[in-house]
């Protein structure tokens, strides 16, 4: 049995079917990429993981308990950790402060008024923000405010906020669009290692060459509905697949 | 040292001294001298420093920290100032409990006000605020007034059932104190042509201050102050990584509105009398403005902010038209007539136009406040002395 079980996810958007009896099954510490083509649904479902939308009929569990009904920081909290098409850091903050919130978060729980410490005394969090951070190849900027870095580095900035909470499941909506090819290059990088530490993830994603060099398991969505579940080098000459992405022309 | 790093508590004991020493600063000008109307260091201004200082450090928790801008802040302050006269009639001319029940009493107002008002952020929380603070000034002008006393104010009466305390000494209405010691006494002292008044209740109001301001810096410091400040800059991030901005921010606004009634509290304790037009939202405004004026989110701004605001109220306002030609009287008559002209409408009454325009190239060209442009003139100090000791050591080397 899997860390994250879907089964059966329908959401219907007025008269539209964003999901179709969607069932999906992802297995601890590997990697799960859900592709598809534009408007298949993959971040209408992914949305139905975090908090942000509730399926019309379904169940989301995660090890066993359900996601639905749930605020996204209670679902954070249970060990789900997520980033965004366009990385969601705190600007105005200092790069160690922002990966210091996140490890904090995973201390302290959802709200705690701790407003006579001193945070220059945490000592424990601020070590594992500046090692997070080193992971990340981040450690030289500590102190620079976040909203400077590049594109690329606000990716990993995210990246290692998540990484500070050291979450079960890690959500990446295209984690690479928009990136050089030399970025995404990195970033594949990253999350391979990432992916080493047992962190189990899911992804979303149109760039192939990111699908194939990371994911241990493919799903493929196409109008709502699952039409392939299956490891990567079966997808590749799946006819049905084919058909989903380019109308019935061979790959 | 107090749980602060190097820089805070230099900080802090900079703002110690100059309040501990303000009777003396704020008086530099000789006694009778052209310029002896400059000075600020009478008990009534300072205590008004002091106090508008604890009342825009408070707002600075929340604005400065969450971002979340509240126009209604003066309500709790008006809350507080109404409890406190409540308890120097009913309980004691002691100012103890009275400021204690007031920070309580204004403490459980902001929590019902800023549940609801937190439930929307931006514009729309500014306006239900403000909605809150209106709503509060017009019961207790109307329908309120068997608690506030409407529009002449709550004040104390001569037939005050004091619990413990006399309801008259000799036919008057005693004054307030401090376990015996009375908010209006003090000593003056004598300089030369110098003259200072240490006030009683000006060091109750600074002593206050300092401890208000020593616990906002340890809120700035901690986890929880890093939390406001990822509710400012990312709400949404926050929720996404564990942490529930909601109760966050009710906290800084409930420990901000908790700061309002301490320093009504402290208004009443030095003058005990409290108006409904204490909670109109021009009162509410100007806490806004000292704060940004000084530089919102910084630690000091808030209290900078406020000094200048009431320096200009009490003193900018007393300067008339007899004194600036007094000012101009070394040019001809016709110049002295013109100056008097053009000097005159930013003085006096004037005084709003000054501030005003002041405001505006504050925000305009320094959008940190007073603050930023102390750091500004700061680091260009700095760089000069720099230059001057590179140009030494290189004379050195030659």
């Amino acid at each position: 049995m899997g860390i994250l079980q879907v089964q059966g996810v329908n959401k219907n958007f007025g008269g539209l079917k964003a999901l179709d009896d969607v069932n999906i099954d992802v297995e601890a510490e590997t990697v799960h990429a859900i592709i598809g083509p534009n408007g298949a649904g993959k971040s209408t479902l992914l949305n139905c993981f975090i908090g942000r939308l509730e399926p019309d009929t379904g169940t989301v569990e995660f090890e066993g308990q359900s996601l639905l009904n749930r605020e996204p920081h209670e679902i954070n909290q249970m060990g789900v950790s997520r980033v965004f098409q366009t990385p969601e850091i705190f600007g105005d903050l200092t790069l160690l402060e922002n990966v210091m919130i996140p490890a904090f978060a995973k201390r302290d729980g959802i709200f705690k008024i701790n407003a006579w410490n001193s945070v220059a005394e945490e000592h424990e969090i601020k070590e594992r923000a500046v090692q997070v951070l080193e992971d990340m190849g981040l450690v030289d900027a500590l102190q620079d405010v976040a909203s400077q870095l590049s594109r690329g580095d606000k990716r990993r900035l995210e990246l290692a906020m998540c990484l500070a909470q050291e979450p079960k499941l890690l959500l990446l909506d295209e984690p690479t669009a928009g990136m050089s090819r030399s970025d995404t290059n990195n970033t594949i990088e990253l999350m391979k290692t990432i992916s080493k530490r047992g962190v189990t993830m899911i992804v979303i994603e149109h760039d192939m060459h990111v699908v194939f060099s990371l994911a241990d398991r493919i799903s493929v969505l196409h109008q709502g509905h699952v039409i392939v579940e299956d490891l990567p080098d079966k997808i590749k000459g799946n006819p049905k697949v084919q058909e989903a992405y380019l109308g019935g022309a061979h790959l | 040292m107090l749980g602060l790093d190097a820089n805070d508590r230099k900080l802090f004991l900079i703002v110690a001294v100059v309040a501990l020493l303000a009777p003396i600063l704020l008086n530099p000008f000789p006694e009778g001298s052209e310029l002896a109307q400059f000075n600020a260091g009478y008990p009534d201004l300072m205590q008004r420093f002091a106090i508008f200082g604890i009342f825009a450090i408070g707002f600075n928790i929340l604005f400065g920290l969450t971002g979340y801008l509240s126009f209604g802040h003066a309500a709790f302050l008006g809350v507080g100032s109404y409890a406190g006269v409540w308890m120097l009639k009913l309980l004691s001319m002691n100012v103890v409990p009275a400021i204690i029940v007031s920070v309580v009493v204004a403490g459980l107002f902001s929590v019902v006000v800023g549940f609801i008002s937190l439930r929307r952020s931006g514009i729309y929380f500014s306006i239900l605020t403000l909605a809150f603070a209106q709503m509060s000034f017009a019961l207790a002008y109307s329908v309120l007034t068997p608690i506030t006393n409407g529009e002449t104010g709550l004040q104390l009466a001569l037939n005050d059932p004091r619990i413990f305390g006399d309801s008259q000494i000799d036919g008057s209405i005693p004054p307030t104190n401090f376990f015996g010691f009375e908010m209006r006494d003090g000593f003056e002292l004598a300089l030369g042509p110098w003259a200072f008044t240490f006030n009683v209740g000006y060091y109750l109001c600074a002593i206050i201050l300092l401890l208000s301001f020593y616990i906002s810096v340890r809120i700035f410091r901690s986890p929880f102050g890093m939390m406001l400040r990822a509710v400012k800059t990312n709400q949404q991030r926050l929720k996404y990584t564990g942490k529930n901005p909601k109760p966050y921010t009710l906290a800084a606004f409930v420990i901000s509105g908790m700061y309002a009634g301490l320093a009504g509290g402290l208004m009443v304790a030095m003058d005990p009398l409290a108006g409904a037009e204490r909670m109109q939202w021009t009162a509410s405004g100007e806490v806004v403005l000292m704060t940004i004026l000084g530089g919102a989110g910084t630690l000091i701004g808030p209290v900078l902010g406020a000094g200048v605001i009431k320096y200009f109220e009490n003193i900018f306002s007393k300067i008339n038209d007899t004194i600036l030609h007094n000012w101009f009287s070394f040019m001809p008559d016709t110049m002295q007539d013109i100056f008097v002209f053009l000097v005159n409408p930013f003085i006096g009454k004037g005084w709003h136009l000054t501030l005003g325009i002041m405001f505006m190239l504050v925000v305009i060209f320094l959008p940190g406040g007073l603050v930023e442009g102390a750091q500004k003139l700061g680091r260009l100090f700095k760089r000069k002395r720099n230059k001057q000791a590179d140009n030494n050591a290189l004379d050195a080397g030659d």
